[in-house]
């Protein structure tokens, strides 16, 4: 679902990731008390207007720290997963998973994990030596993805998305410029197989159905335009 | 296998200026009105390229300061135990004629997601500054640094006589920084990828070799989660007939490593086996495994597993005779497969596996394995409220069967004092004792007592102990043992333990040769961190996370010892708690703040 956020009160525990995740979250993150939210969420139906609220997504939350152990050491809160403990390394947790959940798609195993974990993609370039894998639950926005992408190839820019993080298909225009030029455009393959445009749906979104990603030129990306219109004037009816 | 070694020496001594003082005469050599300085100096150069160990080189250049110099100029292999303790500059100022470097980067935490991703210990200022001043490298091993493709790039190019490189818990490069190493460091002996995270380039790096025969002794890429191009692979053995280790990735089948065997099994020493499990040619016969292991005369370590097959595990029999280190830490296997591969292992001396085999598996090694030095289990199933496969009744009758015991680590769900007490009799020798029991703050399941007598026999009888870490109940009646008895602790971990301040005192006061303290979720204070100022400066560091102490204080600490990084590592300033620190690591420095910290890094 777009947009569900939960708010979670300071002492209450969430649940951690057992399989263990190769993204390490940022301090930011992991301390689960009154952190302002930083996920910039689209609401479709709203018309492309952004939320800013006290979010913790619960994707990535991680077990608080637990500041009520420490008062009351006879008795430790059950179920909850602590970050780091038992102290087994990302990379044996990583292997243990992968045979339980063995026979699956790499691919699969590697995003789905339990109810989360990383969402590893991997990254081509129209002409760059080699590709890039990137963790798409690192990043809370187009713009954030955008800055990763662009450093990692350098020769790249993902153009002006606008105010609210999204193109504007409203203007058709636009759109057409952007795709006209020479500067890079990122695609993406979706679940269903099809190429798209990458900012064609809210981020959330995007994340759960992205499976790899190419930035082509934008000449290039002209014939995607289109059918991206088209899953987009679907989504909306 | 490396996991957590243990170094033998304390850090180099690395102060910027020799302690002698041109007045004191005491012992220095350089007088000149007997011989004069440059021959002495050669004299020097000529007797110490025979000391080798670290700690007899640092005593060495304390001597004088001509000795400080021409140690300086001889010492060829450096061990750095924190990147930030020094610059590169300092390094390559003092040592002269480098030809291994041992450096570690990230605290030891980092590897359970205590510490956010960027936090440093990147190896790239290290590579530029060598890349100038030492041509002649050829080893450098890293532990916990960040090392990317350009690094490796710059490393392949600057050092024509470039040999070993291993790189254990790295990341930040991909398969594609080990083609640059592959293709361009021609001689190359030892590439070994341990525990990396290694990204997939889709590079065929295997065929980056060049063409004619290698140099290589020993290629482990188990860690690195890419396929291969295993034509290349088998070329490459073809044409290295110095190879003696290969660890395989998961990526390698059974009927592939049946193939590598039959090219190169009788040189081999160490072998991975890769997958251990067939690969598409299920339908067809299976090839005689075993006659491949029967060919492996010299094989004493075996490991990978990864994906076991458990109906060809006695494909091993042939080689479990000749073993001296074995791996199934990848494996799931049950105790009745287990039993009868572990039989014939009367010479193992390591070996490490997953709780799987349970009690009844341990049971059977403590049966054979009289020569057990090194034991590992961990946990299948990594969560705190799972039952358990193994108990103190494995480790009870480990510690009667392996009496040469000197290192473990043990993970569990629970445990008796009484199994610690008669561990700490039974095994005498040990170094290392680390438990795990992975319920937290589980006392003694049978009295319901705290663990306190139980590690508290550990620290009083096992007289050579050096490193340490606990888990499970205990008060700070455990902390006091570990300072009245620890007296050789170097390393000590703690997490979920301890009542009050007292304990974490006990130990900074009572544990002198105490280097490496790392501390989580436990409730220790500001009192307990101003009581061991006295012995910061002689520690490589100190960690402590999700305790009692407070941004005041840390800046106490910061203001009263200038040569000693304080780092508070993402603490809440817009929170109620704001003088609360989430992490603190400390550690001593030459060379002042590191200047490459990132955002969330507040340096005091």
């Amino acid at each position: 679902m777009i947009g569900q956020l939960m708010n979670l009160n300071a002492t209450e525990l969430c649940l951690g990731l057992p399989g263990g995740t190769k993204a390490v979250e940022s301090p930011a993150k992991s301390s689960v008390r009154n952190k302002r939210g930083f996920s910039e969420t689209m609401d479709l139906m709203l018309n492309l207007q952004c939320n800013k609220e006290e979010t913790v997504d619960l994707n990535n939350a991680t077990a608080s720290k637990e500041k009520t152990l420490l008062k009351d050491p006879a008795k430790p809160p059950a179920k909850a997963q602590v970050v780091g403990w038992p102290p087994v390394r990302n990379y044996r947790k990583n292997m243990m998973t992968q045979q339980k959940t063995s026979g699956e798609e790499e691919a699969s195993s590697e995003k789905a994990g339990n109810g989360g974990g990383a969402a590893l993609v991997k990254v081509s370039m129209d002409g760059a030596p080699y590709l890039r894998k990137v963790d798409l639950t690192m990043y809370k926005s187009y713009q954030d993805l955008s800055d990763a992408l662009a450093k990692m190839f350098s020769s790249f820019t993902m153009g002006n998305y606008g105010a609210q993080g999204m193109i504007d298909f409203m203007n058709e225009s636009k759109l057409m410029n952007l795709l006209n030029s020479s500067e890079y455009v990122p695609s993406y393959e979706d679940k269903d197989g099809d190429w798209m445009l990458v900012g064609d749906v809210p981020w959330e979104m995007f994340v759960q159905s992205c499976k790899r990603l190419r930035i082509m030129k934008g000449s290039e990306a002209i014939g995607l335009a289109p059918r991206a219109m088209e899953k987009y004037c679907k989504n909306r009816s | 296998m490396s996991e957590d070694d243990e170094d033998q020496s304390p850090a180099t001594d690395l102060r910027s200026q020799p302690p002698c003082s041109p007045n004191k005469s005491r012992n220095c050599i350089s007088s000149s009105q007997t011989f004069p300085d440059h021959v002495l100096e050669n004299v020097l150069e000529n007797v110490l390229q025979f000391l080798d160990s670290r700690c007899d080189r640092n005593a060495a250049s304390l001597v004088c300061k001509l000795w400080w110099k021409v140690e300086g100029l001889t010492r060829s292999e450096v061990f750095i135990g924190n990147c930030y303790a020094l610059s590169p500059a300092r390094l390559t100022q003092r040592f002269k004629r480098v030809r291994s470097l041992l450096l570690k980067g990230k605290p030891r935490f980092a590897d359970f997601n205590l510490m956010p991703a960027d936090w440093g210990a990147n190896f790239a200022p290290w590579v530029s500054t060598m890349a100038k001043a030492y041509p002649w490298l050829e080893k450098v091993d890293l532990k916990r640094m960040f090392v990317t493709d350009d690094d490796l790039a710059l490393l392949a190019e600057s050092f024509p006589g470039f040999k070993e490189l291993i790189l254990v818990c790295c990341e930040g490069f991909g398969t594609s920084g080990i083609a640059v190493v592959a293709n361009k460091c021609r001689k190359l002996k030892v590439l070994d990828l341990i525990e990396s995270d290694v990204t997939d380039d889709e590079v065929d790096w295997v065929s980056c070799f060049p063409e004619d025969v290698t140099c290589l002794e020993s290629l482990a890429f188990d860690c690195v989660e890419a396929p291969i191009n295993f034509k290349a692979l088998e070329g490459l053995v073809g044409r290295s007939p110095l190879l003696r280790k290969l660890r395989l990735n998961r990526f390698v089948s059974l009927e592939e490593v049946h193939r590598l065997l039959l090219l190169g099994a009788p040189q081999l020493t160490s072998l991975g086996t890769g997958s251990f499990s067939r690969g598409d040619q299920s339908q067809q016969e299976p090839p005689d495994y075993a006659a491949a292991f029967r060919a492996c005369k010299s094989v004493v370590c075996l490991s990978g597993f990864r994906e076991l097959m458990p109906e060809y595990l006695p494909a091993i029999l042939p080689v479990c005779a000749n073993l001296t280190s074995l791996n199934f830490s990848y494996a799931n296997i049950s105790p009745d497969m287990f039993k009868p591969i572990i039989h014939n292992c009367h010479k193992l001396q390591i070996f490490w596996a997953l709780d799987s085999i349970c009690d009844e598996g341990l049971q059977a090694v403590a049966a054979t394995c009289k020569e057990l030095r090194e034991l590992r289990i961990f946990p299948f199933d990594p969560r705190e409220d799972t039952e358990g496969p193994v108990s103190e009744l494995g480790l009870q009758a480990i510690s009667e069967g392996c009496r040469k015991l000197e290192s473990l680590l043990y993970f569990c769900q629970h445990m008796t004092n009484a199994a610690l007490i008669a561990m700490s009799h039974n095994c005498p020798e040990l170094t290392v004792f680390r438990l795990c029991i992975m319920g937290r703050l589980r006392p003694d399941h049978v009295t319901g007592k705290a663990m306190d007598e139980g590690f508290g026999a550990i620290v009083k009888n096992c007289k050579k102990l050096t490193r340490l870490a606990v888990s499970g109940l205990l008060t700070d009646q455990a902390f006091r043992y570990m300072g009245e008895y620890g007296k050789l602790i170097r390393t000590l971990s703690v997490a979920f333990a301890g009542d009050s301040d007292m304990a974490l005192r006990h130990v900074l006061e009572g544990c002198p040769r105490l280097q490496k303290l790392e501390i989580r979720d436990s409730p220790f204070g500001d009192v307990a961190l101003r009581s061991g100022m006295h012995r910061y400066y002689n520690m490589r560091f100190v960690w402590m996370s999700a305790c009692r102490l407070t941004m005041g204080c840390c800046k106490d600490v910061a203001r009263a010892m200038p040569n000693l990084v304080v780092e508070v590592i993402g603490s809440d300033d817009d929170d109620v708690n704001r003088d609360y620190v989430e992490t603190l690591y400390m550690y001593r420095s030459l060379d002042g703040p590191r200047k490459d910290a990132p955002q969330f890094v507040t340096i005091l």
